[in-house]
């Protein structure tokens, strides 16, 4: 009987993703065109190209704090390092849920998202409930200017989170060393870098390379539904002794406030892994060397 | 064969152009982004400096004309690119300080980086022209066949080196190749004993 009422959930859930989805907004920004597409509960930011349609952003229009990307729930393991960052920079503001989420946990810090296209925070706030206030700023800027101008303003953040697309992958100038050289710079002693990443195509050994160059070992957390590969560093050294300590405690701290998102601490805690699996001589991409657009596609 | 040789620099001149254009939004984006105003700036940059240069070029060719001469531009245009890759870096860095509003730094980026060395590369197409011209009556058909070999020169140029130079090699070392290739064509010239022969009413 379980078996039978399982089989029945699967086939339900099977016609719920096949259900017709149906377009509530599209428009044609400078960068991209814009889709939102309602399908039962679930509501869609959707970046279009003639060959892919990639998913920015989901909500559950019945409860807009669960969380639908399982990528979105791992970006929280940032604060199992660093549990309460007071100021945040989220470069790559899709439906703004994440700098949502972050707000209903940390109240009190400062968030800035930087967000290229204007066309996409309008989105965002029109159909995603996307909160901005005093503590809450969208800056229309591309990534790598804002971050350039902090480090001349000598601007200091807790928690930078890499979240930008483009339909079709990372904008190449946001994942050179130079880049995350000045991202460095911007952290503080105890900040942590959240960078959401693909793990399949060759692209994957490049990127590891890349931030193990700049910033040594870090974590990465993998879920296996998406493939997305959530790469986890810091500007202090992870392999010091009382880090796994800070994870643990951190784990348990958070572990109340994160399962109202539907976000297990513990099971983040135990997906966090410092791996090394690339090629020694992997090319490192830099300014002069990032041919993403070509090898996400090898 | 002096014909033959001066298509094949004209054709080379056209990759070269199209080559750099195509760089120059990867050299711009870590200081100025990839907004759709870096191209504005990119574009507007190299078209400004082209149309001088086919003026500039044009009025050359109306004193003698020389493979000599027509070697020296392709030698200084070549020369004339090398500060894209010595100094690129601190250029823009000291334009990104002064310059908030990153469509004006770029625009003075192409500027400072592309307008010379496009230029001298826009003077070739005109001063080619005379260069092949025996005949008046034949200069329409001339041109046309010039212009044909220098656009298909940069349609090769953009394609090859969007889809596999940047691949392989760092972009200082694309943009380097390129003034080797400019300068080596330009000695190439200079040294050639063809003579142009005046042109026939």
């Amino acid at each position: 009987m379980p078996a039978l009422l399982k089989s029945l959930c699967i086939t339900a859930l099977f016609f719920s993703f096949v259900s017709i989805a149906n377009v509530i907004h599209s428009e044609r920004s400078l960068y991209r065109n814009i889709t939102v597409e309602d399908q039962g509960d679930i509501r869609c930011l959707k970046f279009h190209t003639k060959q892919q349609k990639s998913q920015q952003s989901c909500i559950y229009k019945s409860n807009p704090e669960q969380l639908v990307f399982s990528y979105t729930k791992l970006l929280l393991s940032a604060l199992l390092l660093n549990s309460a960052p007071k100021s945040i920079v989220v470069i790559g503001l899709g439906g703004g849920t994440l700098s949502n989420t972050l707000h209903q946990l940390l109240p009190d810090a400062n968030i800035t998202n930087v967000e290229l296209d204007g066309a996409v925070t309008k989105v965002a706030r029109q159909y995603f409930d996307y909160f901005e206030n005093q503590q809450i700023k969208t800056i229309t800027q591309d990534g790598r200017i804002f971050v350039k101008r902090a480090t001349l303003k000598k601007q200091r953040y807790d928690l930078i989170i890499l979240d930008a697309f483009n339909g079709d992958y990372i904008p190449e100038h946001l994942m050179t060393v130079e880049f995350l050289q000045e991202i460095k710079q911007i952290l503080t002693n105890d900040g942590v870098l959240a960078a959401n990443t693909f793990s399949a195509s060759t692209l994957y050994t490049h990127e590891s390379a890349t931030y193990q160059y700049v910033f040594g070992d870090f974590y990465n957390v993998r879920g296996d539904l998406f493939s997305n590969r959530i790469i986890i560093a810091q500007n202090k050294d992870i392999n010091a002794s009382n880090a796994a300590m800070t994870l643990h405690k951190n784990s348990k701290l958070l572990h109340k406030i994160l399962s109202r998102f539907d976000v297990d601490s513990e099971k983040l805690r135990r997906m966090m892994k410092i791996e090394h699996d690339w090629p020694k001589n992997t090319r490192l991409l830099t300014d002069q060397y990032s041919p993403v657009n070509l090898l996400s596609r090898q | 064969m002096t014909n033959k040789f001066i298509y094949l620099l004209a054709f080379c001149s056209g990759f070269c152009i199209m080559g750099i254009e195509l760089l120059g939004g990867r050299i711009l984006a870590p200081y100025f982004g990839s907004s759709i105003h870096i191209w504005g700036s990119i574009i507007t940059v190299f078209m400004l400096s082209l149309s001088i240069g086919y003026l500039l070029g044009g009025k050359l060719s109306t004193s003698p004309v020389s493979l000599k001469r027509y070697g020296v531009i392709f030698i200084v245009a070549g020369i004339a690119i090398l500060p894209i890759v010595y100094f690129a870096q601190p250029l823009m860095e000291i334009i990104f300080i002064h310059i908030e509003d990153s469509r004006y730094g770029s625009l003075l980026a192409s500027i400072a980086l592309f307008f010379i060395p496009t230029l001298f590369l826009g003077m070739l197409s005109p001063y080619s022209v005379r260069l092949l011209t025996t005949h008046q009556d034949h200069s329409g058909n001339v041109a046309g066949k010039l212009y044909f070999i220098s656009t298909l020169g940069s349609a090769f140029g953009t394609i090859v080196t969007s889809f596999y130079l940047v691949l392989y090699f760092d972009l200082n070392n694309i943009v380097f190749s390129f003034s080797a290739t400019l300068i080596l064509l330009g000695f190439t010239a200079y040294f050639q004993r063809y003579s142009i022969t005046a042109l026939t009413q």
